[in-house]
């Protein structure tokens, strides 16, 4: 049998998502496009097991200025899918159509799902089907994805195109001076196009368009490109106008006359009546920033407070028992002591301890994925814009920023949804400046135990600290490393939609896989290495103590580096190393090696350790320094390379130094 | 009357005569139905005074002001 390959291909809030779980059900896998970070969605089609249907990023064209756009052409013209299922939404017909022109270029066989219809008709408004495919030459099925109409027939479509194995029937769109200038120059590179394996027709659109990878693919002769040159620059004289405008409005212009001969709009339709009615307060002049805050605040509440918490507490309570009961079984079966040290207080520790967490990170995500589907985030986006884009980021990486102050985890995992790889990076990079909820223990140590009547104070300068640091470093990076140009801020509102429990659903259940596997295999390794240099000496003995032990040894060989901060106490630096695998083992790390079990025999052990100008600046390095174990490793995962990842928190770590540095040396001349 | 789109104030719109700037900036927006001769109309204007909101082919787009200032519209009275 057989594997057959099929493309979903879309623009951006089309119900493309909704589709291709509707098409799927629940057997998906998600993987990367070779060599970017674009997300690849795989799933057998039910009723129809030997295919499989690739999700393609959501895209406006195909112009080659985004990484999406060119997976896309790439992944069609490359892969050779059997056929393009083809997402048009029905209410917005004229802008979706531009890319199915495109899309029909690529000479695959191709099928056009009109998705919302049913919002077409209750607008009062009609699409003649039949009528545009006779046009288009290509089977268009009506199909409404959020009430699962018309997926059964869209499904047998699907299977009939797909056997027949036959290449696409070329439709002839184009008039007057473009016909000539492509058809002319679709003859001089015809042989140059069958040996780079593209077909002719688009190659030459694409040449007529000025489109640079492709002038490099196809390997032309001087002689020829002067020749296109030319052609192409008589075509511009004639027309009055550019060729990149000249194509596009041209294919704007066939799609005008498809419109006006088959789509019967009478009405705006009703989805965005009722988003201008929404928007009259999300966007609001005056309330559009003060409800945006309230609802974060709601979210941040609920995530860390009533249900993610609440769920945390319980987890918690539910790991503590497993483990002691664990404890329990491997004490009956009378294993050796170090064995039992390493399953209890190595793996199951250090595993629970991040597993705890799982509950606000579901949370998290069931509240973002809500904000996404509705179509909320492009409103952050739309009123956030001005304030980010001092800082060389856009609207859209706002959201990321505001989720690290509850975890770096789910924030940077969040990234994925910026458009432009520049801004993802940059924000990737900021991001775990903003404080997380771990750190939170660690300022509470502190402060009651040096500064039990500033607290808030405290508090406030530390998180004013993070957030500062995170604005200089934008602006730092914005000049060095990321100087490019950044994708322009040309962004689609769309018509608000109720969310589909069915996305929400996977999607939490796709975040929560993805952070079990991370604490299963990162932080399980970590938690062995971490227990087993504070267990054993460097003679490989079982220590009691663990001020003998490697860790204790790595902690006062690191101490001379931190010495210049203020804290050359050898505890100091070892709590900074584990709280490496989770920041709340600084605080576990620092009462252990005191060897204090109450909060205040731990205060009056710190006043031993630090004085209270390097107990700040201690807090200083905390909240700047490289992230968590699992934070670190959705950094690799999302900037998808190690090098980049260690250069990352190399980079952080260097300003958490300088800045505590500063700090001590100033603080110690003034106090 | 000739002006740039980022001049336009809400609730009124115009006419596309010209698409201006260059590179990605400028394919985005001819990709995105910015091309001459659409109607377009400017709706609202961001709580920080930038970027815009537009109504053009049937939804709703955002620009910044700068972007807008490529693109010059024939003001027409009301649009809608």
């Amino acid at each position: 049998m057989s594997e057959v390959l099929i493309a979903l291909a879309g623009n951006q809030n089309c119900g493309k998502t909704t589709l291709f779980n509707r098409l799927t059900g629940s057997n998906q896998h998600v993987g990367n496009f070779p060599g970017v970070t674009v997300e690849k969605k795989m799933g057998a089609i039910k009723n129809f097991k030997e295919a499989t249907l690739v999700d393609l990023p959501g895209i406006y064209s195909l112009s080659p200025y985004t990484s999406e756009e060119v997976v896309t052409r790439d992944f069609i013209l490359k892969d050779h899918p059997a056929l393009i299922v083809n997402i048009v939404d029905a209410t917005n017909i004229e802008r979706n159509l531009y890319l199915s022109l495109q899309l029909m270029e690529l000479k695959t066989p191709m099928v056009i799902a009109l998705n919302m219809m049913d919002e077409v008709t209750a607008s009062g408004n009609s699409i003649d089907v039949e009528k545009l495919s006779k046009h288009l030459q290509i089977p268009i099925v009506p199909i409404s994805a959020s009430k699962n109409e018309g997926i059964n027939d869209l499904i047998s479509v699907i299977k009939k195109e797909a056997r027949k194995h036959q290449e696409a029937i070329h439709l002839d769109f184009c008039k007057g001076e473009v016909h000539r200038a492509i058809h002319s120059i679709a003859h001089i590179i015809e042989d140059h196009a069958q040996i780079a394996d593209y077909p002719t027709r688009f190659a030459a659109t694409k040449l007529v368009e000025g489109d640079e990878p492709m002038q490099r693919a196809l390997h032309l002769h001087q002689d020829d490109l002067d020749i296109i040159e030319k052609i192409v620059k008589s075509m511009e004289d004639a027309l009055g106008t550019d060729r990149e405008a000249a194509l596009a409005d041209m294919r704007y212009s066939y799609i005008e006359e498809l419109v006006k001969d088959c789509v019967v709009k009478n009405h705006r339709s009703q989805g965005l009546k009722r988003s201008q009615r929404i928007d009259r307060l999300l966007t609001h002049k005056y309330l559009g920033i003060p409800v945006f805050i309230l609802i974060m605040l709601m979210i941040f509440y609920l995530t860390f407070g009533p249900i993610g918490g609440t769920l945390q507490g319980l987890l918690e309570e539910g790991i503590d028992i497993a483990v002691h009961a664990l404890s329990t079984l491997l004490l009956q079966l009378h294993v050796s002591s170090w064995l039992h040290a390493l399953v209890i207080d190595g793996i199951c520790n250090g595993v629970g301890s991040v597993l705890s967490f799982l509950p606000v990170i579901v949370t998290l995500f069931f509240f973002l994925s809500l904000l996404e589907d509705s179509g909320y985030m492009a409103r952050v986006a739309f009123v956030m814009d001005k304030a980010l884009r001092k800082l060389g980021l856009s609207g859209r990486s706002f959201v990321p920023m505001l989720i690290g102050f509850g975890c770096s985890v789910p924030a940077i995992m969040s990234t994925r949804a910026l458009s432009s790889d520049r801004d993802r990076k940059m924000t990737i990079v900021v991001t775990p400046f903003m404080s997380c909820s771990a750190k939170l223990p660690i300022y509470g140590m502190i402060t009651a135990a040096f500064f039990p009547e500033h607290t808030a104070l405290i508090l406030i300068s530390v998180y004013l600290i993070g957030i500062l640091v995170a604005i200089l470093s934008a602006l730092l990076l914005k000049r060095t490393v990321f100087q490019g140009e950044s994708v322009p801020f040309v962004l689609e509102l769309p018509a608000y939609r109720i969310p589909s429990a069915k996305s929400v659903i996977l999607h939490m259940w796709e975040k929560a896989k993805d952070f079990l596997r991370k604490a299963f295999t990162i932080i399980f390794v970590a938690s062995i290495i971490i227990w087993f240099l504070q267990s054993f000496d460097f003679a490989f003995n079982f220590v009691e103590d663990s001020s003998t032990s490697m860790l204790a040894n790595i902690g006062t060989w690191i101490s001379h580096i931190f010495a210049p901060l203020g804290f050359e106490d050898w505890r100091a630096s070892t709590a900074l190393v584990t709280g490496i695998t989770a920041k709340e083992s600084v605080v576990s790390t620092l009462s252990v090696l005191t060897n204090t079990t109450s909060d205040a025999g731990l205060s009056s052990a710190l006043q031993t350790i630090f004085s209270p100008v390097s107990a700040f600046a201690f807090l200083c390095f905390t909240v700047l320094y490289m992230p968590c174990v699992a934070a670190f490793a959705a950094t690799k995962r999302e900037l998808g390379s190690m090098r980049q990842a260690l250069a990352t928190v190399a980079y952080q770590t260097g300003v958490a130094y300088v800045v505590a540095l500063v700090v001590y040396q100033i603080g110690s001349m003034l106090f | 009357m000739m002006t740039t789109l980022d001049k336009i104030r809400p609730g009124m719109g115009g006419i596309i005569q010209s698409v201006g700037g260059q590179g990605a900036l400028r394919r985005r927006l001819l990709d995105m139905g910015l091309t001459p001769k659409t109607k377009i109309q400017v709706t609202k204007i961001a709580p920080m005074g930038d970027p815009m909101e537009l109504y053009l082919r049937g939804y709703v787009l955002t620009l910044r002001l700068q972007d807008a200032a490529e693109i010059e519209v024939l003001v027409e009275e009301e649009m809608l």
